[in-house]
């Protein structure tokens, strides 16, 4: 068997790439659904039902979207300059500490300020929290995936002994969490009924700054160059240090954003269960979409529909939630597949 | 009967066909030089050979024996023994460690190397190489690692040795004990591949020539009736006359090196006290074998490195502390030495490349923020034109261009502001005839419309026809700068080799520098 490069890669066949992959993830994972024994097209039925087959379903899909959305974004924009930030999960805490810190009682504004304040506070939080991988990378060629990674327990060990001892909320019955965002810092809801917020508008405004940012300026010019071939974009003149830097500030600010939105849109107060793990799927968002920053959004929405389907099905059906765990993983595998395939085919001899 | 033959071998990658139905034989103790441009596809005959690709067509016998094919396993128990152009050796292992490694097994109980010692040193004696089995490889001049590279391939008992470019990195001095090895490999009865793409090294050693043009062999001569022009010609399938120096008088000074000397990072001398003046319409250029300080001079001269003492001044004004950007601005331009790992980026398009060096100025961006895509885009294409770049336009990306194509965007960027002085880093390294003579004319352009050239090159050749002054560089040591009618080959392979003639490197040898060839003396 050998792999060859193709000569070029048709608009068609890179269309096909992500829907093939969809399609083989779940022709893969039936396996896993037979074996615990319920049919598999009703099992899937029920998991599409549980995603899109209700207002409330929908719903509940969309706001699962905007922390993966944001999360995603924050690691597309790192790794699009081949910084490796694996920590956008402690970003994320970073900034919903944030949001605790200045969103119940530091200051109270009127609603227009307060909710872009907060969002601000979370995104230098989130920032500010990168930047120490950052600079070990660039002043001491520290590995960045080790020191995001583990910051991520960091800040979570720092959430939880806030919320357990002097942000705990005093009128919380004795359970960990930190007091409420005051109404003005709240984000408002988007529908009537349901959990649905503004952060989703948040969400999507990011996404297009981003993509706005990588394609019309230098800035996102300077990232894909140190990203692509960090040697060249230095010889031109690039400074590939002061270009990690922003880039690493402009992910973790995302991710941080992530973090108030989830307090200050869904929570309304910080608990040690605020992300299960959006920083980490995020980076599965950010590969499915091939770390283009539009793409990150159906990506989002994607995952969000597995995990929100899963947990449906799952009541329904004798299947565990983890169903959703094996099909993010799986579906990120395909995708890769798929797109070596776009640009290589494999030869089979005699 | 042969000792090789390659019976009609095809080998299509996509739609390009790298070999096309090629036939050649080799005899016994004969040298066959392999002679063609980049890409005409001699390393892929080799690599098929070796067992590396599986040839879609044709088959190859030894000894009128077929060689399995895709299997190096095979190709090394029929006898064949490949020196590759970039050494495969352990630095932090003997001679005879990396000779050994590979044909142990690795299930075996000791480290036994009397067996090995006894047949090394048989072979040593029968071939007259003389190597110290048990002197580290880092511490060997490149011509003793090539020796290794080739006691590696007879240790496995090879009859047929190929050698991919071996004199790319040699001294003229090196390349003549070079082929008195193989002279005396080829009387033990070994047969020899020489592959090549310089002209009179292949006269000096071979017995037969095999051109090849494109993946198709163009002819096959004896040596004897072979001569210089003919040759080329076969290689390039038309006259190409490289452009020649016309004189002209040396104008104002235009950059001045004074006492430039520079460390690596682990505090080992790279460059030590460099001086040199290069004026307007000269052309000066720096001989030397890789990795005496080329790089380095090369690295302070493009700005990215300031971490040197001495001083750099463009017209009398001083450079020190300014980094790339300031140097493009300040009217140098750059030619790096390695086109895909620092000329370009690959994978952006082609409009987009042309702009990195400037990417802050008025031309290319709004408020120093946003990209002028049109204008950008518009001057790709006027680049394009005049540079004459094949392509499918500013859209492309630029890793699709061929590498005379690459080269001739990075000299468009460099060249197109018209600079004050040209750092030129090995810029036709790989290039076939036509793009070479290309990248001549336009540095001969430059010179004429009064700019200053400094031409690093391992192609004595090449520095002898294209400069005004050559020097050479030696353990981070540079001689001063002679006029080119003034050196001959021979003197400037004895100065790359170290060894001080009048008027070279100054008077009294730094004792620190010498350490390196202290201990191959030991």
């Amino acid at each position: 068997m050998q792999i060859e490069l193709r000569d070029h890669t048709s608009l068609l066949r890179a269309g096909m790439a992500p829907i093939t992959a969809v399609f083989a993830t779940l022709v893969i994972c039936s396996a896993l659904i037979v074996w615990a024994g319920v049919p598999v097209l009703e099992a899937y039925a029920l998991l599409f039902k549980g995603a899109f087959g209700s207002s409330f379903a929908l719903k509940e899909t969309f706001t699962r979207s905007i922390p993966l959305m944001l999360t995603g974004l924050a690691v597309a924009v790192a790794f699009r300059s081949k910084f490796y930030n694996i920590g956008a999960e402690g970003q994320l805490y970073a900034g919903a500490l944030a949001s605790v810190y200045f969103g119940t009682g530091f200051i109270d504004l009127p609603a227009f300020l307060m909710v872009p304040f907060l969002l601000l506070m979370g995104a230098l939080a989130g920032g500010a929290l990168l930047l120490v991988p950052v600079l070990l990378k660039t002043k001491l060629k520290v590995d960045e995936v080790v020191t995001t990674l583990l910051l991520n327990f960091v800040v979570l060990l720092m959430v939880s002994y806030l919320i357990e001892g002097p942000w705990r909320d005093p009128m919380a019955m004795g359970w960990p969490q930190s007091a409420s965002i005051i109404d003005n810092g709240v984000l408002p809801a988007l529908l009537a009924k349901g959990r649905l917020h503004a952060g989703l508008i948040v969400a999507l405004l990011a996404a297009v700054l981003v993509w706005a940012v990588m394609r019309f300026t230098v800035l996102g010019y300077e990232i894909k160059a140190v990203g692509f071939n960090a040697k060249a974009a230095e010889f031109s003149g690039i400074n590939v240090n002061k270009t990690v830097v922003y880039t690493a500030l402009i992910s973790g600010g995302l991710a941080g954003i992530a973090g108030v939105s989830e307090v200050a849109g869904l929570k309304g107060y910080l608990t040690l269960d605020l992300s299960p793990g959006f920083g980490y799927t995020g980076v599965a968002v950010a590969m499915l979409a091939r770390l283009h920053p539009l793409s990150v959004v159906p990506a989002a929405l994607f995952l969000s529909a597995i995990y929100v389907g899963a947990d449906s099905m799952s009541r329904a059906v004798n299947i565990p939630t983890y169903i959703a765990d094996v099909l993010v993983g799986v579906s990120v595998l395909a995708i890769l597949v798929c797109v070596m395939l776009t640009q290589y085919k494999i030869r089979f001899r005699q | 009967m042969p000792t090789l033959s390659f019976k009609q071998i095809t080998k299509r990658f996509g739609s390009l066909t790298a070999n096309d139905s090629i036939t050649l034989s080799l005899g016994d103790s004969e040298i066959m030089a392999l002679l063609g441009e980049n890409g005409a596809g001699k390393t892929t005959l080799m690599n098929i050979l070796f067992g590396h690709y599986v040839a879609d067509e044709g088959s190859i016998e030894i000894d009128g024996k077929t060689l399995p094919s895709g299997s190096t396993e095979a190709a090394i128990e029929a006898g064949v023994g490949m020196v590759h152009q970039h050494f495969t050796l352990a630095d932090n292992l003997t001679v005879i460690e990396n000779i050994v490694l590979g044909t142990e097994s690795l299930w075996r109980w000791r480290h036994d190397m009397t067996a090995a010692r006894r047949k090394l040193i048989d072979m040593s004696e029968a071939y007259s190489l003389t190597i110290e089995p048990d002197a580290l490889v880092a511490d060997l001049s490149v011509g003793e690692r090539q020796r290794v590279e080739i006691m590696k391939a007879l240790y496995r008992d090879a009859r047929i040795l190929i050698l991919d470019e071996p004199t790319a990195v040699l001294t003229p001095q090196e390349t003549e004990n070079l082929f008195i090895t193989l002279r005396s490999l080829t009387e033990k009865g070994l047969s020899v591949i020489f592959i090549s793409h310089k002209l009179h090294e292949i006269l000096a050693i071979s017995d037969h020539v095999a051109v090849l043009r494109r993946g198709k062999i163009v002819g096959t001569i004896k040596t004897v009736d072979a001569d210089r022009n003919g040759l080329a010609e076969m290689m390039v399938g038309k006259a190409v006359t490289r452009p020649r120096l016309e004189s002209m008088e040396p104008g104002a000074p235009i950059l001045t090196i004074s006492g430039l000397s520079a460390t690596s990072s682990n505090k080992l001398p790279l460059l030590k006290r460099i001086d040199l003046t290069i004026h307007a319409h000269e052309i000066i250029g720096i001989a030397g074998v890789a990795g005496n300080g080329q790089a380095a001079l090369a690295d302070v001269l493009s700005g990215l490195n300031r971490n040197y003492s001495g001083s750099l001044e463009l017209h009398n004004k001083t450079l020190t502390d300014a980094g790339p950007s300031e140097f493009v601005a300040r009217g140098i331009g750059r030619i790096p030495e390695d086109r895909h790992a620092r000329g370009m980026i690959g994978d952006m398009d082609i409009w987009e490349n042309l702009i990195s060096e400037d990417l802050r100025s008025k031309k290319v961006s709004k408020w120093k923020t946003i990209i002028r895509k049109k204008a950008a885009i518009e001057r790709a294409e006027h680049l394009i034109d005049s540079y004459d770049v094949r392509c499918k336009g500013p859209l492309a990306q630029t890793k699709l261009l061929s590498g005379g194509n690459i080269q001739k965007l990075i000299l468009a960027r460099a060249l197109s502001p018209n600079p004050d002085f040209i750092l030129a880093n090995q810029p036709v390294r790989g290039l076939d005839e036509g793009a070479i003579a290309y990248v001549h004319e336009q540095l001969f352009a430059a010179r004429k419309r009064g700019a200053a050239i400094l031409l690093i090159s391992e192609d004595l050749d090449e520095l002898l026809s294209l400069c005004d002054r050559i020097a050479v560089i030696y353990q981070g040591k540079l001689s001063s700068a002679l006029p080119t009618s003034a050196r001959t080959v021979t003197e400037l392979g004895l100065m790359m080799a170290g060894q001080t003639i009048q008027g070279s490197f100054e008077s009294e040898r730094d004792t620190s520098l010498n350490s390196n060839s202290e201990i191959h003396a030991n």
